[in-house]
């Protein structure tokens, strides 16, 4: 806020808007998009010279040109999707679970090490339930100790997660090296190509659809646990008032580590997702950022699963479209970064106009 | 062999030190900037295109505006990235974490592109970035170094920036620990409401402490391009900037500790290729990289334990301030 030194009353100042209006939400919301994409288009102007429209007509091409580009999208939408309903029961509660990337990673090397090791010795209706529970176990596991370490002595949650993403991207990698295919390659390449011992089935001869119903069916099922069950509504209350839960009788420890092992569950799922009905392969950075991204989806949308849809929607359209614009032109593919990047700076900013409104001095609003 | 590794070692640290000193700064006003990893590399890819832009206008590059240029251009990139988070953060009181993450995929972003494109954007018919000559002033170095044996090794042996990350480290402890500055930051960092109300404009110090943190951090990308590497390669620096935030907990927000620990990370990314062990190959060096963060967890979590009040994260950390909503 800006203060003047000799005026006895701000120039500006900043009132909280008592309630905030859906529609007044939504223009606002709206013209941020609009504007972030005004901008996008000038900065793309600035650096490749080409006209803004012919540069939104490549990107609705690269999001949408073909089938199997239509594919690519629902299926990138679907992932980065599954993990934002991950973090989501986290955030509500105020529990900086940024560690959704190595829970996920995590999820995917319990996946793929089932793949590797037993995939020859049991049939796959029995291998793809076993991958399930190594992969959810695996990704609990990783988001509880985080959570454990909170309810337990307080520690700082955003930095534990953090920390957590490193350590399972390391390890990934050490078992990456051990059992790399071929050996010594130093990389693990399509897991059991001809026998397909471990891959998601394909529905309607769609590689991806099965991702896309497991995800669509886990944003219902967010949705109605947020919003109706019990669990949901003590984690809204203690994510608003750690003190009013405790003196509600919640017990503020347990659902700080059952939302954890929840929020890790899923992550566990995304990353089988990733593993055996994607890339039937695994690496480092399988899960190439969304951990983060989901945090950024999560959040614009209010922590609401159906809003997410819209939100993780416009990301994975930006990158794919971004990503045509620079394969087009030669350039570097980190071009949808810096689109995205944009795009959220301005809805981040946009939320202040939601919950704010800014009073000009009397004087200076009637000399205006 | 072990002065080789200790130099290594702190060259290693140095990006980690500049992070992690910006970093601290940034906390110590209450703000946790998760953009620490774009600012670094948005530092670092500022100071590449000052630096190739010169070398290609010009004939015979001047040593002296060889190494200001890239400098300068570094700071301004990085107090973008700074003004950028700082609007966002305090001025429209945006969640700190998103903004932060969102800072970083952009700041990463920004560097990449510009490093794969830069070339073909310039149009100078260049194949790459080539920074050999620039990178020549920059890791000029005390002419005596060689003299010493493994004295001027360890202490004499680096470029003027490593020096500047311990001085800029070592000011910035004395800064916050013993001057009226330090202690009014510390205060808006613990609790901005007691802060405002004795008298400090709070929103000027989490601006000021926010900047000053990203232009210090930017220096790190700046130093790991054009000193330690010499040239531009895309995700070269890695998740450096990850471990410079990881080093601020390990150093529990101490600057002068930070300049330490700095060094005692960088042994540990790079210890793996000084041991000879049967056995001990590629994939164990994965094991090893996890280490830094390993005794990050292990830090935080003892702290947490102890709850010790001197190393203890500001207390308002993460949380935006809005004066009506006391």
């Amino acid at each position: 806020m800006k203060t003047h030194d000799k005026a006895h009353e701000p120039l500006l100042h900043i009132v909280k808007r008592s309630a905030p209006v859906w529609w007044r939400a939504w223009l606002i919301r709206v013209i941020a998009v609009v504007a972030a994409l005004i901008f996008s288009g000038v900065i793309s102007f600035l650096l490749t010279g080409k006209n803004p429209i012919e540069i939104y007509a490549t990107m609705l091409d690269g999001a949408f040109g073909t089938e199997r580009r239509i594919w690519n999208l629902f299926q990138a939408l679907a992932m980065l999707l599954c993990v934002s309903l991950a973090v989501t029961p986290a955030f509500k509660m105020r529990f900086w679970n940024i560690g959704a990337e190595g829970q996920a990673l995590i999820g995917g090397f319990a996946a793929a090490a089932c793949m590797l090791k037993i995939g020859d010795a049991l049939p796959n209706y029995l291998l793809i339930p076993l991958m399930i529970i190594c992969s959810v176990v695996a990704g609990a596991v990783w988001a509880v100790i985080p959570a454990f370490f909170k309810a337990k002595w307080g520690t700082n949650e955003t930095l534990f997660t953090l920390m957590m993403n490193y350590i399972a991207i390391q390890l990934v990698s050490y078992f990456v090296q051990i059992w790399a295919v071929p050996a010594g390659s130093g990389k693990i390449g399509t897991i059991n190509p001809n026998t397909m011992a471990g891959w998601l089935p394909e529905i309607f001869g769609q590689k991806y659809l099965l991702n896309i119903i497991i995800v669509v069916a886990l944003t219902v099922l967010m949705y109605i646990y947020l919003k109706y069950s019990k669990h949901g509504y003590e984690i809204s209350v203690v994510g608003e008032s750690e003190n009013t839960a405790r003196y509600i009788g919640i017990n503020v420890k347990k659902v700080i580590l059952r939302t954890m092992l929840l929020s890790g569950a899923i992550c566990g799922i995304a990353g089988l997702l990733l593993v055996a009905g994607t890339d039937h392969s695994i690496t480092g950075d399988t899960v190439a950022g969304r951990g983060f991204t989901a945090i950024m989806v999560s959040w614009l949308a209010k922590f609401n699963p159906i809003y997410m849809i819209v939100t993780s929607f416009i990301i994975v359209f930006l990158q794919k479209g971004a990503g045509e614009i620079a394969t087009t032109l030669g350039l570097n593919h980190a071009f949808s970064d810096i689109i995205t990047g944009i795009i959220i700076f301005f809805i981040i900013g946009s939320e202040f106009f939601i919950n704010y409104s800014i009073k000009f001095r009397e004087k200076e609003a009637q000399t205006k | 062999m072990i002065a080789a590794f200790i130099q290594r070692a702190i060259m290693q640290g140095i990006p980690l030190l500049f992070g992690s000193t910006g970093e601290i700064i940034t906390e110590k006003s209450g703000h946790l900037n998760l953009g620490i990893p774009g600012i670094m590399y948005v530092g670092g890819i500022s100071g590449v295109i000052g630096s190739f832009f010169y070398q290609h206008s010009v004939e015979q590059m001047n040593p002296v505006l060889a190494v200001l240029i890239p400098f300068g251009c570094s700071l301004l990139g990085s107090l973008l990235m700074g003004l950028i988070y700082c609007f966002l953060t305090v001025t429209l009181r945006a969640n700190q974490n998103v903004t932060g993450l969102a800072l970083t995929t952009f700041g990463i972003g920004v560097g990449n592109f510009f490093g794969g494109s830069l070339t073909k954007l310039s149009g100078t018919g260049a194949t790459s970035i080539e920074l050999t000559q620039a990178s020549i002033y920059f890791k000029t170095t005390f002419p005596f170094a060689d003299k010493l044996g493994w004295v001027g090794t360890i202490f004499f042996s680096y470029g003027f920036m490593v020096y500047l990350a311990v001085i800029i480290a070592l000011v910035a402890a004395y800064v916050l620990k013993r001057t009226r500055i330090g202690l009014q930051l510390r205060a808006v960092g613990e609790n901005p409401a007691t802060a405002d109300a004795a008298g400090i404009n709070v929103n000027r110090y989490k601006y000021v402490a926010t900047c000053a943190g990203s232009m210090i951090a930017g220096l790190g990308g700046l130093y790991y391009v054009v000193d330690y590497m010499g040239v531009w390669s895309n995700d070269g620096f890695g998740d450096r900037g990850w471990l410079a935030i990881a080093l601020v907990i390990f150093a529990v927000w101490r600057p002068n500790v930070g300049i330490l620990g700095s060094f005692l990370f960088g042994g540990l990314y790079i210890v793996h290729t000084y041991i000879q062990i049967p056995g001990f190959g590629i994939a164990e060096q994965e094991l090893f990289k996890m280490l830094p963060y390993v005794v990050t967890i292990i830090v935080l979590v003892v702290t947490s334990i102890r709850e010790k009040r001197e190393s203890q994260p500001p207390a308002s950390l993460g949380l935006a301030y809005f004066r009506e909503e006391r």
